[in-house]
């Protein structure tokens, strides 16, 4: 089964908004092993001049999930999860999530390609605050592998 | 705080080796919400023809990227970060798996003051991700 050429250019309704947490984020840091303490430490986030804790570079990865669930759910995708390898992935931030952030994300599927029997499927899902503000994209590439292997 | 003019291409500004347990994989994938049980089953693992238990790709993201955060004291200097899955990391049930990774200046944007630092991430010497690219913001 291929995946759909059709998808490119496909944009999915706003994700339910996700209230980011500070156990959350403590909890993300230590399983990234993080040890800085702007992450776990809420008076050194303060003291850096940020409202609450940070998260992890990678933690846009928990919020931008809902998303990539939408991809894999499109009855016309063509997708089969297990045929699915993470192929690249990337994030590219405005400013720094924050515990006490309310982030919604709307994935755009950006690219569907053909690649040596695979299908690479790149979705961006772009992450907002609660007034709307960008704060990340998170850009995934997933490699949808063919039949034959 | 990191001082951009002191910066020189080439640079190597942190180094780390990180000891990966199944532990590891069973917190990060509660963590995430990746529950894939390829990541904590070899039964399962073996049946899809891994070679065995792997760490999640993101997770080895997620570590690589905390040199980097560390040496330049604020995460939310961060504000790019990208990377390439080339191989996986396999962890043994019994002795884990050993991630080394260097971070090494790339590229310097005078501009904007943002430095590219560039991570090599090892497994059994070799790289494990291509690609691996943080760009932080010194300004």
């Amino acid at each position: 089964m291929a995946v759909n050429p059709e998808l490119q250019g496909r944009v999915f309704p706003p994700t339910a908004p996700y209230l980011v947490g500070r156990e959350k984020i403590r909890e993300f840091s230590r399983a990234v092993l993080a040890t800085n303490p702007i992450n776990f430490d809420v008076e050194a986030a303060r003291a850096a001049g940020h409202a609450d804790l940070v998260a992890p570079a990678t933690f846009p990865v928990v919020v931008q999930e809902a998303t990539l669930a939408q991809l894999l759910a499109e009855p016309d995708a063509g997708i089969d999860f297990s045929r699915v390898v993470h192929g690249e992935q990337r994030f590219t931030y405005t400013r720094a999530i924050v515990a006490g952030d309310e982030l919604t994300a709307t994935l755009t599927v950006s690219s569907v390609r053909s690649l040596g029997g695979h299908n690479m499927v790149t979705a961006d899902s772009d992450i907002v605050d609660a007034e709307g503000k960008h704060v990340v994209t998170a850009i995934s590439t997933l490699v949808v592998r063919g039949d034959e292997d | 705080m990191v001082d951009y003019s002191s910066l020189t291409k080439g640079d190597v500004v942190a180094e780390e080796s990180f000891h990966l347990t199944r532990d590891n994989l069973v917190r990060y994938a509660g963590a995430s919400g990746d529950f894939n049980p390829i990541h904590y089953r070899d039964d399962v693992a073996l049946s899809v023809g891994l070679p065995g238990v792997l760490a999640h790709g993101m997770l080895t993201m997620g570590l690589a990227v905390q040199p980097v955060s560390n040496w330049v004291g604020d995460p939310a200097r961060i504000v790019d970060y990208q990377v390439r899955f080339t191989r996986p990391v396999l962890v043994d049930g019994q002795t884990g798996a050993d991630v080394t990774v260097t971070a090494a200046v790339g590229a310097l944007e005078d501009e904007n003051k943002i430095a590219r630092i560039d991570l090599t991430a090892k497994f059994n010497d070799e790289t494990v991700l291509g690609k691996a690219q943080v760009r932080v913001n010194l300004a």
